[in-house]
């Protein structure tokens, strides 16, 4: 008995405490990526088979385990035995067939009910008002392109919410520009990986407006780490200004000049592209509306004046190993070119 | 050998797989159809180099070493007339622009042949060693069955090379 | 009739081998390890090589864990610490746990069907060598390139060594080369010590012994060697096609030129699955020798478990994409893998009511060995389960790369395998050194590690629920992830302190242990019949078995097993 209590105890101390502790640290709860807090379609469908399977398999688990304890403590050597060998059984026919087919049966309930959830994600038709969304995994940052609507962003993806009478998943197009990299954004679908060469479609139908997080889920390289992912869920109406605001050329204030020339004159233009500039570089994200995006460097920091500075001049302190290099450019330059950027919204 | 026939059929069939599923996904550089020419004498040679070796191992187990060393040596002769027709053909195609790292059908192309010729090329290194063993009278009949390991491996790459040119020159083409 | 009863028990054990008899020098000690073809002796090393690679695999664990207890630490850099954990995969899978696998074929599969040696001594040293060079080689990288200054030139792609990531576009220097070719090497040392296996079993049994005679490690051994044949190979093939694309300019995973990064997945994990049935399956041996004794009955079920075993060597084939659900398999190809995965389940979960079946009805006695097979056999179900879990594709889109699978597979290696690694090692070392292991250290060393695997690998399962995902060296501190890795990482200490004292006992027990005589477990199988440690030879005279116990006969001549059987 006494082998036995510590492990209970030790049971509930490893699953209790750390939930406690994690639900105390995380105020904010509604930026949770927590698989078991969908709200898309896709991830309601996994849920309710996680469930499913989690009850056999809890079931299973109290069965045989009972079995094990029961077993340890009911035919442990008693102090007082008389050191004669137990009944030898080798073997039961009837024993055995149960445990296998049960089993079996088991596998079968398992396996009919995850096809059907495979086939409702996967073969999902795409219905006529779904918006289409192309991402493209670089090393370490996302390309977002809404190829209906010319318009390009980086790592912040804007969707509508999907409402009952008029569904409007989401629809992406996942590819990849250098190695293999993986779309998860828990609340709203499982993952699916941008592989070069391949073109992989998934698709989200988020119910509920608010930003849900995500984050690359396939080892890249250096910076895996920080190629976070945000999907902000707006209303139709917030959609459709947003997607306004996106298109368009760069915001080009006469005030902040020299700050574009130097943008124009030095290597920035070798990974960036600007609309209305003659940056069309693909390497490195989309800066046309740079401030309208909350982060930098997918995810890394806020997005502000001062962030946007320290990563022009020395991104290995946010994010040491991105591709990013630092730009040789002295404190007058950085502040004029910081101070046209800030304008690009 | 068996075991070893095993593992090694497996390393061959990634290969053979890595070049079926790369066909006619090269994006560029030349074809299959365009550069490939069967090699039936090379083929022939091979396959009938499996058939003297089981002669040579049936002089043996008869106690005719003399006719073992013929027919050992015409197993030999004939492997290696193999590999200076295969290097032949890489010698052609090279000048034709096909090399490993020209596009998929290059790459998957040479791996497969070249590893079966690797294979052949050790091959024949254990059985010209034999022969040296035999040229100075110690291969005896009792060592008939360690000669039998060395003929199996020799058939298998006598097979490995039927599946090879079925893939390579057969389907591929 | 020459029975093990008239066989002379040697007491005399003039050349036992692994003692140093007094008036050998250190030199000449030393040049009769290496140049042995000794399976006993092979077999030691193979496992002091794996049990010094555990030790070190486990720094880099420990460095991890470090890391990652406190949200954005500076711990390790991001370079470093991709380079730790792909050593420490590496390193866990091929150097630690697959010399265990063989360490332990080695030594008992000849003793335990009552052969001389393997079948082919010469072979199984060079299978050995190869193994500890491939392993000298990968470590070298920390030295190789920028070494010991710069950071050295250690792999960093992960253990599963992903294109196009490995090629040379996006894998500069040699790191990846020495990860390629150190793993390659000690592929073709694991494919001759498994045709050795394969070979003993089949043609060497002692008279009597037929197959279904055997006993169930010399079964596993069986299928373990054939299935290290047809999965050791893909990856050996697919490693040479990468030496190909990185030094002849090949294009066979070069995505640029056309080339698929999803068939060097494929290829990679028709290796990679059979691989943990690989590892496995022999602790399962151990598992099926170990639970009978200590609960004094015969194995529940010999021959369905011998069919288990089988069904699971062909069926694990089967199941490799299931680490690919999340590619972008058609519908058709995720539920073909999920279903052949919940099969494979079917075999192995059987197994685990066999052993249940063995202890039930029996008189257990908690010595080490058994302490831990309970905590195996606890652990594994789990394990099983969560596979379960992983099995349903959608479930899996959501728990794959993951921390959930990480603490699931670490169930599976440490829970499951590591524990039973421990059963053996204090079960055996008594027939190998003629010592026993300290019990009391030995329960030390159980509580300890029962105590740390719990608290880091239970845990472990939440943050992957919570959506982190796996191979990221730090993360935000508003992701809610900071306290739950905090306790995985004290759960490492315990399983440290555990390790030292596993280590700690063997160095003293091998000096000051208390000796074992033949058989100190009252056990029933032939390497129990020799000394401790035993002759070169083995046995005098080769044994004739009638039974699958054959000690349980000698010592019940009454009762014989054959009279059931």
């Amino acid at each position: 008995m006494t082998t036995i209590l510590p492990l209970w105890v030790f049971w509930i101390a490893t699953v209790v405490m750390p939930l406690t502790l994690s639900a105390a640290e995380n105020s904010d709860t509604s930026l949770t990526t927590s698989i078991f807090a969908p709200e898309s379609t896709p991830a309601h469908s996994i849920m309710r088979l996680s469930v499913f399977v989690l009850a056999i398999t809890g079931t299973i688990f109290v069965v045989v385990f009972s079995l094990i304890v029961y077993a340890v403590v009911r035919f442990r050597r008693r102090p007082n035995d008389d050191g004669k060998e137990p009944a030898q059984v080798y073997g039961s026919n009837p024993v055995e067939m149960a445990w296998t087919v049960v089993p079996v049966i088991i596998v079968v309930v398992l396996t009919l009910t995850t096809a059907r959830i495979i086939h409702e994600i996967q073969d999902a038709p795409k219905p006529p008002g779904a918006l289409d969304v192309q991402v493209i995994g670089h090393q370490f940052w996302w390309e977002i392109r809404y190829p209906k609507f010319s318009v390009v962003t980086a790592n912040e993806m804007h969707v509508p919410v999907s409402l009952r009478e008029h569904p409007t998943p989401t629809f992406l197009d996942l590819r990849s520009a250098d190695v293999v990299h993986s779309f998860w954004v828990p609340r709203l679908a499982g993952k699916t990986e941008l592989v070069p060469n391949k073109i992989n479609t998934m698709w989200i139908e988020p119910e509920r407006t608010g930003l849900y997080l995500g984050q690359c889920a396939k080892y890249c390289g250096t910076q895996h780490s920080w190629m976070l992912l945000r999907v902000y869920v707006d209303t139709p109406d917030e959609f459709a200004r947003w997607l306004q605001e996106q298109k368009g050329l760069a915001a080009s204030e006469p005030a902040v000049a020299a700050g574009r020339r130097i943008f124009e004159r030095t290597a920035c233009i070798n990974c960036h592209a600007l609309n209305g500039t003659v940056g069309t570089g693909r390497f490195g994200p989309d800066l046309t509306h740079l401030m309208s995006r909350d982060t930098l460097a997918s995810g890394v920091v806020k997005n502000t004046p001062e962030n946007l500075r320290t990563w022009i001049k020395a991104p290995d302190q946010f994010k040491p190993g991105a591709l990013m290099p630092a730009m040789n450019l002295n404190d007058q330059e950085l502040d004029q070119l910081v101070a046209y950027l800030a304008t690009l919204k | 050998m068996i075991g070893l026939i095993l593992a090694e059929s497996a390393i061959f069939t990634i290969f053979v797989v890595a070049y079926l599923f790369y066909l006619g996904k090269s994006p560029g550089g030349p074809s299959p159809q365009q550069v490939l020419e069967l090699p039936l004498i090379n083929t022939i040679c091979l396959l009938s180099s499996s058939a003297t070796i089981t002669f040579a191992v049936r002089a043996l187990g008869r106690g005719r070493k003399d006719l073992f060393r013929i027919w050992w040596f015409a197993t030999i002769a004939l492997g290696a007339y193999f590999l200076a027709g295969t290097a032949h053909e890489w010698d052609r195609l090279i000048h034709q622009g096909l090399t490993i790292t020209t596009n998929l059908f290059g790459t998957t192309f040479y791996s497969l042949v070249g590893l079966h010729a690797s294979h052949v090329v050790v091959g024949l290194l254990a059985l010209t060693l034999v022969l040296v063993f035999a040229l100075r009278g110690a291969v005896k009949t009792e060592h008939v069955e360690r000669i039998e390991v060395l003929a199996l491996y020799w058939h298998f790459v006598d097979v490995v090379w039927v599946v090879v040119f079925t893939v390579v020159y057969i389907i591929g083409r | 009739m020459d029975s093990i009863a008239n066989q002379p028990l040697d007491l005399d054990s003039s050349t036992p081998s692994g003692t140093t008899t007094s008036g050998k020098s250190l030199l000449a000690c030393l040049h009769e390890w290496i140049v042995t073809v000794d399976h006993k002796k092979l077999g030691i090393m193979y496992i002091l090589y794996a049990l010094l690679f555990l030790v070190v695999g486990g720094v880099e664990a420990m460095l991890i864990r470090l890391q990652l207890s406190v949200p954005n630490n500076h711990l390790v850099g991001p370079q470093s610490f991709n380079q730790l954990f792909t050593m420490h995969g590496t390193t866990m899978i091929f150097l630690a746990a697959m010399p265990f696998i063989f360490g332990f074929a080695n030594y008992l599969v000849p003793l335990m069907i009552g052969a001389r040696d393997m079948a082919f001594p010469r072979l199984n040293a060079f299978g050995f060598w190869l193994t500890a060079f491939g392993g000298l080689l990968l470590y070298f990288s920390l030295v190789g390139g920028e070494g010991m200054t710069g950071a050295g030139s250690a792999p960093d792609v992960g253990w599963f060594a992903y294109s196009p990531l490995t090629s040379k576009a996006f894998s500069k220097g040699h790191s990846t080369d020495y990860w390629t070719l150190g793993i390659l090497i000690g592929g073709f040392g694991s494919i001759a010590t498994a045709i050795n296996i394969l070979t003993t079993i089949l043609c060497l049994r002692c008279p009597g012994m037929t197959l279904m005679r055997m006993p169930l490690l010399a079964w596993l051994y069986l299928v373990v060697s054939g299935m290290v044949l047809f999965a050791i190979s893909p990856l050996s093939a697919a490693q040479i096609m990468l030496l190909l694309d990185r030094f002849l300019g090949a294009h066979f995973f070069d995505t640029q030129a056309g080339g698929s990064a999803v068939l060097w997945m494929h290829f990679f994990w028709i290796f990679g699955h059979p691989e943990v049935y690989i590892l496995v399956l022999p602790v399962f041996a151990f598992a099926s020798e170990i639970i009978p004794v200590f609960s004094r009955k015969a194995i529940f079920g010999y021959p369905v478990m011998v069919g288990a075993t089988v069904a699971i060597g062909f069926v694990s084939v089967g199941v490799w994409a299931h680490h690919m659900f999340a590619v972008g398999m058609t519908s058709m190809g995720n539920t073909f893998f999920a279903i052949s995965t919940m099969l494979v389940g079917v075999p192995t979960g059987i197994k685990i009511f066999n052993w249940i079946g063995t202890m039930w009805g029996g008189k257990i006695r908690f010595a080490t060995p058994m302490l831990f097979s309970i905590g195996f056999l606890a652990q594994f179900l789990i394990a099983g389960l969560t596979g379960i879990m992983l099995a349903a594709a959608p479930f899996d889109w959501q728990l794959t790369d993951s921390y959930f699978v990480i603490a699931h597979f670490h169930y599976v290696i440490v829970g499951a395998i590591v524990f039973m690694i421990f059963a053996a090692v204090y079960y055996w070392f008594p027939k190998a050194t003629g010592r026993l292991l300290n019990e009391k250290l030995g329960k030390w060393h159980f509580w300890l590690f029962l105590i740390g695997f719990h608290l880091t690998f239970d845990t472990m399962h939440i943050p992957g629920i919570l959506g982190m995902p796996r191979r990221i060296y730090t993360y935000g501190a508003d992701r809610g992830w900071g306290a739950l890795n905090l306790v995985c990482t004290v759960g490492a200490v315990f399983q440290a302190l555990g390790l030292l004292v596993f280590v700690f006992n063997i160095i003293r027990s091998l000096r000051k242990g208390q000796p074992a005589g033949n058989d100190p477990w009252d056990a029933w199988t032939l390497e129990w019949a020799t000394t401790s440690p035993p002759p070169e030879y083995n046995f005098a005279k080769a044994p004739v078995v009638r039974s699958r116990r054959p000690l349980w006969d000698l010592k019940h001549p009454t009762d014989p097993d054959w009279k059931y059987e």
